[in-house]
């Protein structure tokens, strides 16, 4: 009871902002704009579900591309990120060189440095290189703080990783990078998941740098194209704003479940011989 | 072949100075055991040899070449970690392979070996299973496949039984020795367990704080410990030691402390001529000291209060005060004795030990 009652309260309360979007995604405009002290008014369930909102997303905005495009900038920079992170956590937990430590510490500093202000000098860099407007703006920019985040995760798990294996692998005949490629990052993965998973996520919802390096609807992001174009002036178009919102976050959601058994066995970190 | 050669072995971590000039010849089909207390630097003396940890001073050859540069996978050795450091991600089987697989060994001769190390391990019905469904024990044997299966020159065992529990380990200490003997691999192990040293190795090194302190053969050891700290880490329970002052009286010497007085049998008393009026440290081993009785009457005696009663089943230990200080007896299990009681305690004449005070060498 004790432990019941208190974890149905949390629940009820982490997830009511997930239903207010399920419900608001799939009730007509006529309910949505009902005025509250009308005598039917029912914020909180609908009897006539319709699919206009989802319809409309995909036939009136450029919701599609914007999946896409997210998808894609998403996935390229994760997969930047992951080997700059293993690769860079790797050398700063094991090899021994003149100022690991403090470099390791360093590359943490740099993940503190908001974006709202990193996003100043990247622009102007972006624009120097003419890749304003292009996948390549976010693609490039994103690893910027998913490196940092990336090296310090591997490099905490791959301390976690014993030694000895490694050193075993070594005379058993394998070079460092042989050492590396057969035994620590297979041994590594569920720390290398967690960490993709973490930069996936970080990067789908990344908002700051979306907003500012694109411009044309047809290149936004989820998050950015929901935002500008179902926002009009003072007009919200709440019914397609809630369906964007729930389909950006669906696959967020599936990268989540799908791995979750990893995911946890990399936070957690138990690779017991 | 796998001779082993350590000329001049110094290693330093920043300033800590922690293997100090290690010289050493170990020779083919030899099973030798480093020991010693935690951080005497027999770990690092191994890793050294295994070419995990640069040398900073001296040489290592193995069979007559200089391996000081070699990397460990060109050494022709293997290792045993405490750990087992099986790798986690591959069945047993392909653990034994990794070695031969780096190699690039043909796929049937892998095959043969593998089977075979398994066969002697007695894994066989294991080897498709992952290293975190096996017991302590299964592991470690397959820790030791691993090693087998490449045929290396010489194998390298660091505390590869502690993580075992005592009876296991007992059982895994004599499945080593017939190991030694049947595949005659030079083999260099290291422990902290002096029993271990004493029951697996042709010869022992002992060492403490980075310096060797003696090697020798297990007995030599035993009875002819070169100084107080190899007598006093040798042997279970531990050597008692006695400081005493050598005095002469009739001709013959005594040697006593505020507790004890006892002539020096005469071959003793040769070796302290020298220390006439000086201190020196008394050691006897509890197995040498005796309840006396009318046997013992030319023997070295002295008198002692039992403080504890230690009831072993095939032996008795006692814990005496003697003066100031508590000597350990290991008696007769028929002794009958209880605590409290004032005992007159015989020491084997032939089993005194001396050793000079100030530098705790064997006199």
């Amino acid at each position: 009871m004790f432990f019941y009652v208190p974890m149905a309260l949390f629940l009820l309360f982490l997830l009511f902002p997930f239903y207010w979007m399920v419900i608001t995604s799939v009730r007509p405009d006529g309910e949505l704009y009902r005025p509250w002290n009308s005598s039917n008014y029912n914020p909180f369930w609908t009897w006539k579900p319709t699919w206009d909102h989802v319809r409309y997303l995909f036939e009136e905005t450029l919701f599609a591309s914007w999946l896409w495009n997210t998808t894609f900038i998403a996935l390229a920079s994760t997969a930047i990120s992951l080997v700059c992170g293993v690769f860079a956590g790797y050398a700063l937990s094991r090899l021994n060189f003149p100022f690991a430590g403090s470099l390791g510490t360093g590359i943490f500093i740099t993940y503190l440095v908001p974006q709202t202000l990193l996003f100043i000098p990247l622009a102007e860099i972006i624009r120097n290189y003419r890749l304003g407007d292009t996948p390549w703006s976010l693609i490039l920019t994103y690893p910027t703080f998913l490196i940092p985040f990336c090296t310090w995760l591997m490099m905490g798990y791959f301390k976690a990783v014993p030694k000895e294996l490694e050193e075993c692998a070594r005379i058993d005949g394998a070079s460092r990078w042989q050492a590396m490629l057969y035994i620590v990052i297979p041994v590594a993965i569920p720390g290398i998941l967690s960490a993709g998973i973490f930069a996936f996520t970080l990067s789908w919802n990344e908002f700051i740098y979306a907003l500012v390096f694109l411009s044309s609807p047809e290149q936004k992001t989820v998050p950015v194209g929901v935002t500008s174009e179902l926002i009009r002036g003072d007009v919200f178009y709440w019914g397609p704003l809630m369906a964007g919102a729930l389909l950006g976050s669906i696959p967020v959601a599936i990268a989540y479940s799908f791995f979750v058994e990893h995911y946890v066995a990399g936070l957690t970190g138990s690779v017991k011989g | 072949m796998g001779q082993v050669v350590l000329k001049g072995i110094n290693k330093f971590f920043d300033s800590v100075h922690a293997v100090k000039d290690v010289n050493l010849q170990i020779r083919d089909k030899e099973f030798v055991v480093f020991v010693g207390p935690s951080g005497c630097g027999k770990t690092t003396t191994l890793r050294m040899i295994a070419g995990l940890e640069a040398i900073s001073s001296g040489d290592i050859s193995i069979d007559g070449n200089v391996v000081n540069e070699l990397a460990p996978m060109d050494r022709d050795i293997a290792m045993v970690f405490q750990n087992y450091a099986l790798y986690p991600h591959m069945s047993v089987y392909d653990n034994m392979a990794f070695g031969l697989k780096m190699r690039k060994f043909e796929k049937l001769e892998i095959d043969k070996r593998v089977l075979e190390a398994a066969d002697i391990l007695g894994i066989g019905e294991l080897l498709k299973r992952r290293p975190r469904q096996l017991s302590g024990g299964q592991r470690q044997r397959v820790a030791l496949g691993r090693a087998i299966v490449r045929h290396p020159r010489v194998f390298l065992f660091d505390e590869p039984l502690s993580n075992l529990d005592a009876k296991l380990r007992v059982q895994m200490r004599v499945e080593l020795k017939k190991l030694h003997l049947r595949l005659g691999t030079t083999a260099i192990y290291v422990t902290h367990d002096q029993v271990e040293a004493m029951t697996l190795g042709d010869r022992v090194v002992v060492m403490k704080d980075g310096v060797v302190q003696q090697v020798g053969e297990p007995l030599e050891l035993y009875n002819q410990p070169a100084n107080k700290f190899v007598a006093g880490f040798i042997g279970s329970p531990a050597m008692n030691f006695a400081a005493v002052t050598v005095t002469e009286a009739n001709g013959s010497l005594i040697a006593e402390n505020s507790g004890l007085r006892i002539k020096l049998p005469d071959e003793t008393a040769q070796r302290l001529r020298g220390h006439i009026g000086r201190e020196v440290l008394l050691g006897v081993r509890p197995e040498d000291l005796t309840v006396a009785d009318s046997a013992d009457l030319d023997h070295p005696c002295f008198d002692a209060v039992i403080e504890v009663v230690e009831q072993l089943g095939s032996e008795i230990l006692l814990d005496m005060k003697v003066g100031e200080s508590i000597m350990v007896a290991s008696v007769e299990p028929t002794a009958r004795v209880r605590v409290g009681d004032k005992l007159r305690v015989a020491m084997r004449p032939s089993r005194l030990h001396v050793f000079d005070a100030q530098t705790e060498a064997a006199i």
